[in-house]
């Protein structure tokens, strides 16, 4: 067994041990239940775009709700030091930390197949692959809020300021396609380049694309290489 | 074997660990004594890995640290100061976690739990969780961790703090049981700890080394500062300095208590006065009624190296 894997267990072990999972999992649910159901007799479409336009919504607060004791908590408590003395490298400890909250929010999102299931039941002419890439976007959403969360909770001991700074963060990347009409226009097509929605509608449409694939990835490896630089500097401090 | 080479540490202006060397071999248990603040807790952070050295190095085993960080670790116990623990696992998940990431699992993980909770006496708390156990049994929680993988170094940064008597004893005595093969390094501000548990003794002070040795080695080497206390009736105060003066002694501090006058004399251990002190009050007709000579303890020794004053 593996570095990562071992961290990751016990994390995921820990997430779920303590209420924390069940009451994400449980709000999660719920919140986007009431949202998807909301409009979706309405609107009286065969597909989950509604679903797929409120849950980077919801992740804006909940994934820093996950993620901000990843690190912020061993730092506090001292157990850091205790796996910094072991013979682990940084980067297996935060991955296993950021597969653990990764793999929470695939269950949470695992329980919005219910959703699917109502609309197999009542609609017509779904078109599952754009389910499909709606789904695999908003999963990778969640990975990239998942790894700035990872690099929040890594830069101070406090779980708070971590949850504040890693919201921030988060808002930046998501209103980034908001304000996009207030700048000038030279900058508007690199400001769209960098918020998630454009890219996110673009998967959510059914369209997976290599440059969006490339967006999410290369935002995850910069947050989480980021991570392992501020580990690092608690050597030289 | 630990091999450091004149290491140094500072956070920011401040130097916490200056230009200290030492080497510490197998089978030895080394205590290092200082205040609180003197560098001892840096030092062990640096062995471990987990601060970098400012300047000089450090050879654990062959190895250098600056290279082979990760292979030295595999080889050290580390019980770090204020013993943190992941308290929201059970005692049993806590030990495997660790032995997992020290690459045991599975039969010889069976084994190595056996040893340890029988060691460090878990077996009553292995199906707790951390956090419900007393301070005693999450210190040697903490030991248990360290030494889960039988390491051939074990560093313990104060490891009796918390205990009761009773526990200090025990965990005492399974310190030295473990230095006949392993080489341990303790911390500790509790000289009366230190003195009995370890072999040999490193007193650090600001960040500096001021005395290496065994027990009885420090006390030699500062034994030349020996007190004697005399205590006389029937002798004034006079009469006693007039003594001190004919015999050449130098005298500290005279007292009168009662009838009876208490003084203090310093004197060089290799010139023992006593035999002079008692003819001369013979002669002037004086009763001696107490002559004890005070000869300097590790906890004297360890105040005048820290604060530079001599009690």
């Amino acid at each position: 067994m593996n570095n990562t894997k071992i961290i990751f267990i016990k994390e995921l072990r820990s997430y779920f041990n303590s209420p924390m999972a069940y009451i994400f999992l449980i709000v999660f649910a719920v919140t986007n239940g009431y949202f998807f159901t909301n409009t979706f007799f309405l609107f009286n479409q065969s597909d989950m775009r509604a679903l797929f336009g409120i849950v980077p919504l919801i992740y804006l607060f909940f994934i820093p709700a996950i993620t901000m004791s990843l690190i912020a908590k061993e730092k506090n408590s001292g157990t850091m030091e205790v796996i910094s003395t072991m013979p682990i490298k940084d980067i297996e400890f935060i991955l296993g930390k950021f597969f653990a909250a990764l793999t929470l929010i695939c269950v949470g999102l695992i329980i919005t197949f219910v959703h699917l299931f109502t609309l197999m039941n009542v609609g017509t002419n779904i078109d599952f692959g754009s389910v499909f890439t709606g789904y695999l976007g908003i999963l990778l959403l969640g990975a990239v809020y998942a790894s700035i969360g990872t690099f929040a909770s890594s830069i101070t001991d406090n779980q708070v300021i971590s949850f504040i700074i890693s919201v921030f963060i988060v808002l930046i990347f998501f209103l980034m396609d908001k304000v996009i009409f207030f700048m000038p226009s030279y900058i508007q097509g690199l400001i769209q380049y960098i918020s998630v929605e454009f890219h996110l509608s673009n998967m959510s449409r059914g369209v997976i694309d290599t440059r969006n694939l490339i967006y999410f990835i290369s935002l995850i490896t910069f947050f989480l290489f980021m991570t392992t630089r501020v580990l690092e500097m608690r050597k030289w401090k | 074997m630990i091999k450091i080479n004149k290491l140094s540490k500072n956070y920011g202006d401040f130097k916490a660990v200056k230009s200290i060397s030492f080497e510490i071999n197998k089978g030895e248990i080394v205590g290092f004594l200082g205040s609180n603040g003197a560098g001892k807790s840096t030092t062990l952070k640096m062995i471990t890995g987990f601060l970098t050295p400012t300047s000089g190095n450090i050879h654990v085993n062959g190895l250098n640290i600056k290279d082979s960080v990760l292979d030295i670790q595999k080889d050290i116990g580390y019980l770090p100061e204020l013993n943190p623990l992941y308290t929201e696992m059970k005692v049993y998940d806590l030990l495997e976690f660790t032995a997992n990431i020290r690459r045991i699992s599975g039969p010889s993980f069976k084994k190595a739990l056996t040893k340890v909770s029988d060691q460090c006496g878990l077996n009553d708390v292995m199906h707790k969780l951390v956090s419900e156990c007393s301070k005693g049994y999450k210190q040697r929680i903490g030991l248990a961790c360290s030494m889960i993988h039988d390491p051939s170094i074990l560093i313990l940064d104060e490891p009796v703090t918390g205990l009761d008597p009773n526990q200090i004893i025990e965990i005492r005595q399974l310190i030295k049981n473990l230095g006949k093969e392993k080489l341990v390094l303790m911390s500790s501000h509790i000289l009366q700890e230190i003195q009995a548990t370890v072999d040999r003794i490193i007193i650090i002070n600001k960040g500096e080394i001021v005395a290496d040795g065994s027990n009885d080695e420090l006390l030699n080497q500062f034994k030349g500062k020996s007190s004697l206390k005399i205590e006389t009736s029937g002798s004034t105060k006079k009469d006693l300095t007039s003594m001190c003066k004919e015999l050449n002694l130098d005298v500290k501090n005279i007292e009168k208590k009662g009838k009876k006058h208490i003084s203090t004399i310093d004197f060089n251990k290799s010139k023992d006065p006593r035999e002079q002190i008692f003819s001369y009050a013979v002669k002037s007709k004086w009763i001696i009624t107490e002559m004890t000579p005070q000869s300097a303890g590790l906890e004297s020794i360890f105040r005048t190296l820290t604060t530079g004053n001599h009690e």
